[in-house]
Parts: C-alpha cells; structure tokens; sequence
C-alpha cells in the first residue's frame, strides 16, 4: 500500500471524509472514489451504481464497490440526482485502480451546488488521513 | 475432551477486562422474559439401547420405510434412492466432513459441491446455482428477500396461493416483521394462478409461482413470465418436485430470473419431513445479490484445476449487515447427496423417471375416473393431482389404511374451500395393484 505522501490528491477537485471526491463542471458534478480509497481495496472487481434519474441526498449509500478482500459502500458527497453512470467500469472495474480520477463512477445534477464549498480541498482531506 | 472450553477462572479474567462484572452482567441487554429461568424442560436421560428403542418407535409412527405404500407428496415425495447414493455420500469424507472453508483440505467436497451447482444448474434453466439453501421454503423466502433487494426501493411481492401453504407461511414470518407487503394471487378453476390482478398493482419486485404447483398443476410459465415482467417486477419459479424438469421445459427457458425450490426428491430420504434441499439458482446478471455460498473452479499456481469458495464478499463473514443472506454452513451434505443422485441417473435417466412418473399418475386418474371420482382442476400436472369423491372418502381412507395404503392428502386443513378433496401423489415406486385397490375402495 501507499505511504500518504505518495497519494496522487489532485487539488482542482473536493474529497469526503468517506473518501469520495466530488469535481463540478457548470451544472454537474463528477463523482468518484479517491487514490487512497482504491489503493486500501486493492483490486476492484465489481461496482455497483444506481439507475439513471436515481435521487440522493448528501451523505446517501449510491454504490458499492467490491474489491477481492471487502465490498465498501459508495456515499454522496453531495445531493442530486443522477444523470449518468460510467459503465465503462461494468466490464472494467480496474480502470478505478489504474487512474480513480479519471474513472468517475456517477455524474449528478446537484441538488444545491453550494454544498460543494462544504467539501475537503486536498490538503484538508490529507491531514483527516494522517490523523 | 469435554466440550467447556472456558474455565472459570478465564471467564472471570474476560468479564473484569469488558467490566462486566458478572455473567448476568454480561447478558443485561437481554430483556428478562426472554431469558430461561429456571431448569430446561428436557425429558432425563436415557441408555443408548433405550434411546435406540425411541427412535425406532418413532420411525415406526412415520412409515417412511417401504411398510406402507404412501399416495402423499405435498413436498416431499417418496422416490426410489439408488444404492450408488448410498454407497458414496456415506463416506465419512464426505458425511463427517466439515464446511470447505480451506479449500488447500476440501477439493473433494468443493468439487462435489461444484458438479451439484452444475447439474442443478442445467436442470432449471439458470447460469449460476448456489451451494443450497435449507430447504425449500426458507429458498422461496430467500427468493423474495433478493428480489426486493434487486428492485431496491419496492416494498411489495406477490405470491401464488398455489404456493405449498407452508411455504407461504416462511415468506410470511421472513417478510412482514420488515414490513414488506404480500400479495396473494388466486387460483383459477383449471388449478393454474390468476395474473390478471398483477396489472393493478404497482411497487412490485418479485412475483413467485409454484410450478408443478401445490395442487399438481403445471403453471404456463412463459405466460406468466411475459405478465410478470410487464409488470417490472423480477419472475421467481418455485417447486416442490424437481424431477417434473426432467419432462417440462425448464423454468430458465420460460422466463424465470431466479428459481428456487426442495431437492428432497433427488437421493435424500424423506426422514422426520427433514432435512431437504433448498436449490437456489439465478440468471447471470443477478449473481451478486444472490444468496448464500458458491463455489468455483480457478486453477492452482500450477496451472491445474481447483475449486474455491467465490464471490464469498456476499457473505455474513464479510460483509456483515450488507450481506445477501444470513445463512449460514447449512446441510451441504444434501446438496452433495443431490450431486450424486442427479449424475447417477443422468439426464437420460432423470427424463426417464419423470416420464415412469408422469404415466403412472396419469393411470390412477384413469382408474380413479372409471371409478366415479374426478380431477378437480382442468390443468395439466406431473405426479400430484387433486381429487374429487362421488361420496365421502374417509370411509375408503380407513379400509385403504388397513391394506397399508395411505391415500392421498385431505386438503381440508391446508384449504379449507377444498375441503373433502384429496391430493394424490403417485411416484415410480407407486405399484398397479395398490393403485387398483384404490379405486376398488372408491368405487365399494
């Protein structure tokens, strides 16, 4: 596994406490899964994502991800509903292992895009994983 | 070795470290009218000569031998088990061994477990078929739990009354505590189920139908299939008789998307009314949610072939809260016993039988007709059927008792609207002569 100093935390992007990162782009947001989250699954064989035009709250389970050692259940970091899934990661999970940020896993219509300033930028999100 | 795996003095070290305190301490969370006071109401103990004396008593009341000629299947059927059944789910590798948690010490019951999966699966229609359930109520229940975790925010199934009236009862007490709605849909005059009033129901995951149905009727699957999934709602097959596949189209070609059902009927004896089988198989794109163990084939570091408990993250072990299933190392050795049975009879073998079978019914409704009785429903069945009598049977019932005959099953009980009517089983090892004395008695 990573040492801390060599996870790759993009800063034009938010992250969770649950180690989901969140990136807006005018009316939607990207949603996703951090280095640090797929680097402490190992490999991922299985996502598991909502239906398109599901509704979420901020904080809801929207997926699961199944790696060969655990199943972690995928929360929202923000509200809204879903307006896409990336279901290129139904027959290629591992692409979340290879680059998690460019393997988004659900694009939403925020529900109130001003919770995206309540997200972590990256240095918060890597003192929160140092402790 | 006796089993107390504590001393006292270690169980007072473990109940300071928690801060328990005492053992009562401990189990203070537990509300007082759950918990058992005073002695457990156990008969005293017995020799071993006097504790084999009440067994045999007990097989005795059953009649599960070959003593009596019994006309009852209702879930449990009387079939002959070859000798090659016996033989090798008898040995003590696989009867005594323990669940295939390393697979390094198990390949022989991975392997087994694996070839029951395989014929199972191919003989219901479905890509993928577990490691067994507990039997085939609890599998029905399993069935509707996984449907409306498929169909993820419905809260509503529906289920046929043509369902075995037991199982309906263990997707009752599976299902409403968690405040799931059931549906229940009628039974049509030609004994089939009636999936007209699917149409105004809404918020449906899983709709289940037996088929051969309690009342022996074969359901049209495909047709209720297409209503079904029109409905949006997942098409579970149930069944009591397994051997019926091995003359009717399989459930996976009608259209089910999860099948599940007893595999008493494939080598395992009928017993006490237990233990069965539950079989439990599924369309591929549901595998994941698909309850209890599975085991696969992989291959070693070697290149050889191997077989592994798979997709085990499912699973209570792991997954906690999250899993499928709650299930936990069931009776794998029916599952085996199963395993065995199917390929000792092989799918030649098992067409073969079903067909001995179906014949043989369709005589006892012929003799049974000359003799002024009548089928009740108009459907077409396998092995089971119901009856009606010109005049009150249970005169015959008691004559046909003494000639040890047990005719039929008394629906009254189960359906009260049934009352008086009987439901028949007749199976390879039904003979001519004792279906003959059945009608005798009818017609006497």
């Amino acid at each position: 596994m990573k040492e801390l100093e060599e996870l790759n935390l993009p800063d034009d992007i938010r992250y969770t406490g649950d180690h989901e990162w969140a990136k807006i782009t005018d009316d939607t947001v990207r949603i996703g899964v951090s280095d640090y989250a797929q680097d402490q699954m190992g490999d991922i064989v299985f996502v598991e994502m909502p239906a398109i035009g599901d509704r979420f709250a901020k904080g809801d389970q929207f997926g699961t991800l199944e790696s060969v050692k655990a199943v972690s259940e995928i929360y929202m970091p923000m509200s809204g509903t879903v307006i896409a899934v990336n279901t290129t990661l139904t027959d290629a999970p591992e692409l979340i292992n290879q680059d998690p940020y460019e393997a988004w896993i659900i694009e939403i219509t925020p529900a109130d895009p001003s919770e995206y300033d309540q997200l972590l930028p990256a240095a918060a999100y890597l003192d929160l994983l140092k402790g | 070795m006796r089993y107390l795996p504590h001393t006292p003095e270690e169980i007072e070290a473990m109940l300071a470290a928690i801060g328990a305190g005492s053992l009562d301490g401990l189990f203070a969370a537990v509300p007082a009218d759950c918990r058992m006071t005073g002695s457990w109401p156990l008969p005293a103990p017995k020799t071993e000569w006097e504790l084999n004396g009440h067994f045999r008593h007990l097989a005795a009341a059953m009649r599960i031998d070959d003593s009596a000629e019994v006309l009852v299947g209702a879930g449990c059927y009387h079939h002959h088990i070859p000798e090659t059944v016996r033989a090798l789910a008898g040995r003590s590798e696989f009867l005594t061994s323990y669940t295939p948690y390393q697979p390094e010490m198990a390949q022989g019951t991975l392997q087994g477990i694996f070839e029951y999966q395989t014929l199972a699966a191919r003989l219901l229609g479905m890509d993928v078929v577990n490691a067994s359930m507990y039997d085939g109520a609890s599998a029905l229940a399993e069935a509707m739990l996984m449907g409306l975790r498929i169909g993820k925010k419905k809260k509503r199934v529906a289920m046929a009354k043509a369902i075995h009236p037991h199982y309906r009862a263990v997707v009752r007490a599976y299902l409403k505590p968690a405040g799931f709605d059931i549906v229940e849909l009628d039974v049509l005059a030609s004994g089939r189920t009636d999936l007209s009033t699917l149409d105004g129901l809404d918020d449906l995951a899983a709709v289940a139908l037996q088929s051969p149905n309690f009342f022996g009727v074969i359901e049209d699957l495909e047709a209720a299939a297409a209503a079904i999934h029109a409905a949006d709602a997942l098409f579970v097959t149930c069944f009591t008789e397994p051997l019926a596949y091995g003359l009717l189209r399989n459930p996976g070609s009608c259209g089910a998307d999860i099948v599940c059902g007893e595999g008493q009927s494939f080598g395992i004896p009928r017993s006490f009314g237990g233990p069965g089988l539950g079989m439990f198989g599924c369309k591929a794109p549901f595998t994941r949610s698909l309850p209890g163990r599975l085991v696969g084939e992989t291959k070693d570091v070697e290149g050889r072939r191997g077989y592994v408990l798979t997709l085990a993250t499912r699973e209570q072990h792991i997954r906690r809260e999250k899993a499928t299933s709650n299930i936990c190392s069931n009776q794998g050795i029916c599952a085996l016993t199963t395993g065995i049975y199917m390929a000792s009879l092989g799918s030649t073998g098992i067409r073969r039988l079903a067909r001995l079978n179906y014949d043989k019914t369709e005589y006892l409704k012929q003799v049974l007709g000359s003799a002024g009785a009548k089928v009740a429903f108009t459907g077409p069945t396998f092995n089971e059927f119901v009856v009606e009598f010109p005049s009150d049977f249970r005169p015959a019932y008691e004559r046909l008792l003494t000639q040890n005959i047990i005719a039929g099953l008394e629906l009254g009980a189960l359906y009260p609207e049934l009352a008086g009517r009987s439901l028949f089983c007749v199976t390879e090892t039904t003979g001519k002569q004792t279906m003959d004395a059945i009608a005798a008695e009818v017609r006497a």
